[in-house]
């Protein structure tokens, strides 16, 4: 069961449109390392964990990127709302508007549409960490670029603070791994 | 009235980033005690908090976790993804 709670979990109050910008983040709404793989992919992989630290952490994790999501989603949302037909032009966001007009849709600015083969949920526990440890680092990664690619400071600011809670989960996730070879070293000699 | 709902959205992001924290570092610390006692603090804190804005704005979590008064106030706009350089929130 989940909950809403209606606020985000950090602030994203833009106030410049930048139709162009908003192409570039919607890679982390619906893209190869975005917020809603992230999310989908620890909150399918949480079924198969095996001890209570690692189902805990997949779970909050899971949910905690469903936040992310929403802030993506909130930054896409807003630096469209206001765009100008000229804007958008003039950003190549022409295609965009064509299917979407200013909506927000988890895919990339390029049109790639969401799909689960971005994420693998493998029922093997340390081989699915080893998969969310490089998924944070991709996300972190993916951020440093967006703040490359931003000039504004509403924009740069809430992507520094979600690059840094990537850094955070990756530290999570480690903590994790440790604990699932020490659980199948105790469970198994192969 | 906005400049209320905004300071007590603040207070509660800030409180919550904590006992949020401390809960995946629970996760994987399940023993340590110093980190139990910050998170059990930070929880009487967040509680007041979210009691506060209740009982000024209505629910902030939907399906039964805050008390509402008529006419329903969970459909009240703002929404968090909303933001209006023009009008604020
Ligand atoms: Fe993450």
């Amino acid at each position: 069961m989940w909950l809403y709670e209606k606020k985000l979990q950090y602030p994203v109050r833009i106030k410049k449109p930048n139709p162009q910008m908003a192409m570039y983040i919607l890679s982390q709404f619906g893209g190869p390392d975005g917020e809603l793989a992230a999310s989908l992919r620890y909150l399918s992989q949480r079924h198969h964990m095996p001890i209570p630290e690692a189902k805990a952490m997949l779970n909050d994790i899971g949910t905690e990127e469903l936040a992310h999501f929403e802030m993506i989603g909130a930054m896409v949302h807003q630096l469209m709302k206001n765009a100008s037909l000229e804007q958008i032009k003039a950003a190549g966001a022409g295609t965009w508007y064509t299917d979407h007009d200013r909506a927000t849709w988890p895919g990339t600015g390029t049109g790639v549409p969401f799909t689960a083969s971005y994420i693998m949920s493998k029922g093997d526990p340390i081989a699915d960490l080893y998969e969310d440890l490089a998924a944070e680092q991709k996300a972190r990664a993916t951020y440093e670029h967006l703040i490359d690619l931003a000039d504004d400071p509403d924009v740069i600011d809430p992507l520094r603070w979600l690059r840094e809670r990537e850094v955070v989960h990756f530290q999570r996730f480690g903590e994790i791994l440790m604990k699932l070879q020490e659980h199948r070293d105790r469970k198994h000699v192969f | 009235m906005t400049g209320l709902r905004e300071s007590l959205l603040n207070q509660i992001r800030a409180v919550e980033f904590a006992t949020l924290e401390l809960n995946l570092f629970l996760n994987s610390h399940p023993d340590n005690q110093h980190a139990l006692r910050d998170y059990n603090n930070h929880v009487r804190q967040l509680m007041a908090l979210k009691n506060e804005y209740e009982r000024n704005f209505g629910p902030l979590i939907n399906f039964g976790f805050g008390y509402s008064r008529c006419p329903w106030q969970w459909i009240n706009d703002p929404w968090p993804w909303e933001y209006d350089s023009g009008r604020g929130y």
